[in-house]
């Protein structure tokens, strides 16, 4: 094993970075994607007409996307736009490299659709109405008040699609895509060492998913801020002599 | 001592935000109401919440609207803000009606808020709630909007905790912080949907005494309540409403010492 390492490692090394290239770029694009699907889909229904019906045809079209796409195999995907891709244009295939990362931010936009609209569903009514009450519209109560609190309570999903994704990455080799499972499929036509290659490699990804898992929990840390807060001046603002300062004040 | 004076200051300050407010209800302009509602109706599906309610709030009233629980009050509150949609019937704002428009947070940012659950953004601290709405909604510059949120936030006795976050409050706290945010917004109405009903009696204190202040100053508020002490002397109207309707409105004086229907009566006597 130690060998397959030394003698393949400028190979492994490469692989692991296309895996974490389509897995990082994937997972980002497709909670982008979900969420513009999922404040789309929490839009209010317009009370004009026509708006509604162009809100309604949305409103299929986006979740005829997540049903497909969480309803076939990612590997099926992947040859089915990869050759699809071909038929159009003669023959030629689309960048490999290309393709994975497209192949991937789609499918993992459906899924990341459901989880945005999990957490915006999740943010207490009153988060809303507390911006709407100080004129603010749909976008600007999503931008600034409920995604950042629905995104912090999604992270852990997130993270759960990052790793998937890492690993999911594997049924790409189908297209010819040289990441890490590809590589190893290499090593073992040249070596012969099917057990070591594979127990190697699979090695190589637990390390991966478990780096960033551990990366992640940290982050979601960071995000909750400090429990203490530094009281500026007087601290006897109890109840009772708040109330007495402002009658006081009153009088005069 | 220094903080007495400081609250003394912020007062003087408040008047002056205000002053708008208070010229025009000295002006000619006296009579022109800020808001009139005529024959507002509101049903959920079958079941009838609001009748023909008419009343007129003119610059510098403030309008305590009374009842027992399920009589309308909140969901009057709150067609006036179009939170919810009236069934029938106009609301002027100004003497346009705003509920043809497709654009409410125009009037909504001219109309401050409190709510029973105080709804403070959870994901700010103290001073960043207060700056949201002038940042973003007045297009003020940082440094200005976070003076005035200063401002408002040491008016209400709330200006030593700019940095904590909401779910480190407590409730009265938390219900001043949420009244300087709505104050942040110079509105020329400020609702209160039960501003009180959520605290303890000590918590009720506080947050009275800022309204009484606020009153004071000559803002123009609505306010549900049922703190009949409140009403009765802060109010300049009272509302008394019971199964959708208005049964009584007047002067406190009129409601509370010599109320000329039986339904007042008896709900007075029991509270």
């Amino acid at each position: 094993m130690i060998e397959i390492l030394k003698e393949y490692f400028i190979d492994i090394l490469r692989g692991v970075g296309y895996t974490m290239l389509v897995a990082l770029i994937g997972t980002i694009v497709g909670l982008f994607i979900g969420i513009l699907i999922g404040i789309y889909r929490t839009i209010p229904t317009p009370k004009n007409k026509v708006a509604r019906v162009f809100k309604k045809i949305g409103d299929v079209i986006l979740s005829a996307y997540v049903e497909v796409f969480r309803g076939t195999p990612m590997m099926v995907q992947a040859m089915v736009i990869f050759w699809g891709v071909a038929l159009l244009n003669n023959g030629s295939t689309m960048d490999v490299t290309i393709s994975g990362l497209i192949i991937v931010s789609i499918n993992t936009g459906a899924y990341m659709a459901e989880i945005v609209r999990g957490g915006i569903i999740s943010i207490d009514k009153g988060q809303f109405e507390g911006a709407h009450a100080i004129g603010m519209g749909h976008g600007k109560t999503m931008l600034y008040v409920v995604m950042p609190q629905a995104l912090r309570n999604i992270l852990p999903s997130v993270s759960n699609e990052f790793i998937i994704n890492i690993k999911d990455t594997s049924v790409l080799n189908v297209i010819g895509f040289t990441e890490l499972f590809f590589v190893a499929k290499d090593i073992v036509k040249q070596t012969y060492q099917t057990f070591q290659t594979y127990l190697l490699v699979a090695i190589v990804y637990f390390i991966l998913t478990f780096g960033i898992s551990m990366l992640l929990r940290l982050i979601e840390r960071k995000m909750d801020g400090n429990k203490n807060y530094k009281v500026l001046g007087s601290q006897n603002m109890d109840a009772e002599s708040f109330a007495k300062q402002v009658e006081a004040s009153n009088e005069k | 001592m220094k903080n007495n004076n400081n609250l003394q200051n912020n007062a003087v300050l408040g008047l002056q935000s205000t002053a708008t407010v208070a010229q025009t209800s000295e002006s000619a302009q006296a009579d022109t109401p800020i808001i009139q509602i005529e024959h507002l109706g509101k049903t959920f599906g079958e079941n009838v919440v609001l009748k023909d309610i008419d009343f007129t709030v003119k610059a510098g009233d403030v309008t305590c609207i009374i009842g027992p629980s399920g009589s309308g009050k909140s969901t009057l509150l709150r067609c006036i803000n179009l939170f919810e949609e009236p069934t029938s019937g106009r609301i002027l704002f100004h003497g346009q009606d705003i509920t043809a428009t497709k654009h409410p947070s125009k009037f909504r940012e001219k109309m401050g808020m409190v709510f029973q659950s105080f709804n403070l953004f959870n994901n700010y601290n103290v001073l960043h709630n207060c700056t949201l709405g002038p940042r973003k909604v007045l297009k003020m510059g940082k440094a200005e909007a976070e003076q005035l949120a200063k401002k408002y936030l040491a008016q209400v006795g709330m200006d030593a905790y700019i940095n904590a976050r909401p779910s480190q409050l407590s409730g009265g706290q938390k219900q001043r912080v949420a009244i300087a945010r709505a104050l942040c917004m110079n509105p020329e109405v400020l609702l209160f949907d039960e501003p009180t009903s959520a605290l303890d009696p000590e918590m009720v204190g506080e947050v009275l005494a800022t309204m009484r202040a606020l009153a004071k100053d000559g803002l123009t508020m609505i306010v549900v309540t049922h703190e009949m002490s409140f009403a009765r002397e802060v109010s300049s109207h009272v509302v008394f409403m019971d199964g959708g309707v208005i049964v009584e409105e007047g002067t406190p004086d009129e409601i509370f010492n010599n109320p000329q229907e039986e339904r007042t009566r008896s709900f007075l006597s029991r509270v």
